[in-house]
């Protein structure tokens, strides 16, 4: 199990980066979005993996970890606030520029 | 238990709450609720620095949980410098933005004071995940601030400063992840004790997230290679946006010596001296770099973004040095170089303001009240290259003396030399084109008193840091000496207890 999830972890990474790279806002946005996501797995894996445990101590010596969970949580919230801002920060930046080009060129040529 | 610990992060709070809710209120009731909480924030952080200079260290349980497992606030000597600081550099800014700059878009008033919530909570919190939240908090305000007063150029450079940003905070997530899974603790004092206890081969995870955590800081700090958001972005944005701004690259730096200086520097570990290399080359780099973009920009307002990066490398080498002396040095020049760049960034708006040609370094018309400006810039010029008999010199020469035991004592002093000098023909030659050659503008209406007043007060810190250097230098050593040792700060946050005992609950 853990070698599938740094699997997909990395998998998620290297898109996000490769979608990072991109001059268009929107191919930029996704990258941010599933990076984000690989985080948010990342994070949740580093209270180690168990399943099927209550996050109690006393209950058994495999117990699931609440804290990661938590910060999880508290990761997803605010990257969902940050995604909405800055896909309303790129529409703007698309009527301003005429152009959804990161440099705010106005070219359209080129990916 | 000192209630007084909150009421940095609830006088922000409730105001920009307050702003918000209250929707449609006039300016002029806006900048009212602004400015009075702005300054019960400045009178509340002299408080905490009256409480902190006595040298014990408060702790705010909250929620009356204990430490580890809640949240706490640490209010030691370096936590209540930074407050004041952003406190005093905020009442400038928020001073000029009253005079005219707010009414450029809705909303100001509140994301300022969402802006100090999250500056007041980065520096209180003794939590490593708080640190990332306030972090956002204060990020998302200064998106938004960045944004005030709208055009091409700022959605432009906006975009930009977000985009790296979150990328960023994925980074201090991932940071944050590794470290716990290698200590199970990410509460600060708790993770001082726990990293100098690491097993051997946990250290590496933790080792591979504290360097996560380096490149973090570094691009907050826009130490070089990470530094490309920052002309842009600071230079584009409003005046009184900018000087508070100001404050922003120092954050990144309060965090590197929270939390690499004291937190992964106590003890005698493999990790205590891991950051050092590092830091030294990104400072000399940081150093070189921001200089020759002073140098060859073209722009007043982007040359002073350039000397916050000069700034931003001398406050490395003190933090790469990690000595006593030099982290007091540093802590020296980071309150002096705050408040004095905030107050160039504003005397450079006055200067732009006045001219038809703005903020371009070309002969053309002179501002008027030229004179008065010419004395402004020259203040803040002296200061900044760090010649007598400003701050800036002494915060220089307290790091140069530090440098002196190190190995790397040549190549220190001659960046941090070689680029005053730089620095000194570059602000001389702007000072000259700008100010004094070329005709006066006919016409023109000068600038107002109440704009030139704010500049003049946040400049005017620097003759008082030179005046009470001997109280401020001996805080500063003091509060070095607090974080390099880092056995108080724990002591004092594990061995809080609750205002009330902790009872076990009866069984459901």
């Amino acid at each position: 199990m853990a070698g599938l999830l740094a699997l997909v972890i990395g998998l998620l990474v290297g898109c996000g980066v490769y979608l990072l790279l991109r001059a268009r806002t929107f191919s930029v946005i996704l990258g941010i979005v599933l990076i984000s996501y690989a985080t948010n797995l990342f994070l949740f894996a580093a209270g180690r993996l168990v399943t099927n445990q209550a996050p109690l101590i006393g209950a058994g010596p495999p117990y699931a970890d609440p804290l990661p969970q938590a910060l999880v949580l508290t990761a997803i919230v605010i990257g969902f606030a940050m995604t909405a801002f800055v896909a309303v920060l790129a529409l703007r930046a698309r009527g301003e520029f005429g152009s959804d080009r990161v440099d705010g060129e106005p070219r359209e040529d080129g990916p | 238990m000192n209630h007084l610990l909150i009421l940095p992060l609830l006088i922000p709070f409730a105001a920009g709450v307050g702003l918000l809710l209250a929707g449609r209120l006039s300016l002029r009731a806006q900048r009212w609720i602004g400015g009075v909480a702005t300054a019960a924030l400045i009178l509340v952080a002299i408080r905490l620095l009256g409480i902190a200079a006595q040298g014990e260290i408060s702790v705010y349980l909250i929620g009356d949980w204990p430490a580890p497992f809640g949240i706490v606030l640490v209010l030691d000597r370096l936590a209540a410098l930074m407050l004041l600081t952003s406190a005093l550099l905020a009442g400038g800014a928020l001073a000029y933005a009253i005079g005219g700059a707010d009414r450029a878009g809705q909303g100001f008033h509140a994301l300022f004071q969402f802006q100090l919530l999250g500056l007041n909570g980065a520096f209180l919190t003794g939590d490593l995940f708080y640190l990332f939240v306030f972090f956002e908090i204060l990020l998302l305000a200064s998106y938004s601030l960045l944004l005030h007063g709208g055009g091409a150029e700022r959605t432009r450079s906006a975009l930009h400063y977000v985009v790296l940003n979150l990328v960023g905070s994925s980074l201090f997530l991932i940071g944050v992840g590794l470290i716990y899974s290698a200590t199970g603790t990410l509460n600060l004092a708790d993770l001082g004790g726990a990293l100098a206890r690491l097993d051997e081969d946990a250290r590496p995870i933790a080792a591979a997230g504290g360097m996560i955590l380096v490149a973090v800081f570094g691009l907050k700090a826009a130490a070089l290679p990470l530094h490309f958001w920052l002309p842009h972005a600071y230079s584009a944005a409003t005046a009184a946006v900018a000087a508070l701004f100001a404050i922003m690259t120092k954050v990144g730096i309060y965090a590197m010596v929270r939390v690499l200086g004291m937190v992964f520097g106590h003890g005698e570990g493999m990790l205590a001296d891991l950051f050092a290399p590092w830091l030294l080359g990104a400072a000399i780099l940081t150093l070189a770099g921001g200089t020759f973009g002073a140098v060859a920009s073209s722009d007043l307002r982007e040359m002073v973004a350039y000397l916050v990066i000069v700034s931003v490398g001398t406050l490395l080498v003190g933090l790469a040095l990690g000595t006593g002396e030099a982290l007091s040095g540093t802590l020296y020049y980071l309150v002096h170089s705050t408040l004095v760049t905030g107050g160039m960034f504003l005397v450079a708006d006055l200067i732009a303001r006045g001219r038809r040609q703005g903020a371009a370094i070309v002969v053309g018309e002179r501002p008027p009240r030229a004179g008065l400006l010419a004395l402004l810039f020259l203040i803040g010029g002296v200061a900044l290259v760090g010649m007598p008999p400003l701050s800036g010199l002494v915060g220089k020469v307290m790091i140069l003396l530090a440098a002196q035991e190190s190995p790397w004592m040549p190549w220190l002093w001659a960046a941090i030399l070689t680029s005053s000098l730089f620095v000194l023909v570059r602000l001389s030659r702007t000072g000259i084109t700008l100010l004094w050659s070329g005709e006066p503008r006919p016409g023109a209406s000068p600038a107002a008193s109440a704009l030139i007043a704010p500049a003049a007060l946040l400049l005017a810190m620097s003759p008082l840091m030179v005046a009470f250097g001997g109280w401020l230098t001996g805080y500063t050593e003091a509060a070095a000496a607090q974080v390099i040792d880092g056995r108080g700060y724990i002591e004092a946050v594990l061995n809080q207890r609750p205002a009330s005992p902790l009872r076990p609950t009866s069984p459901l």
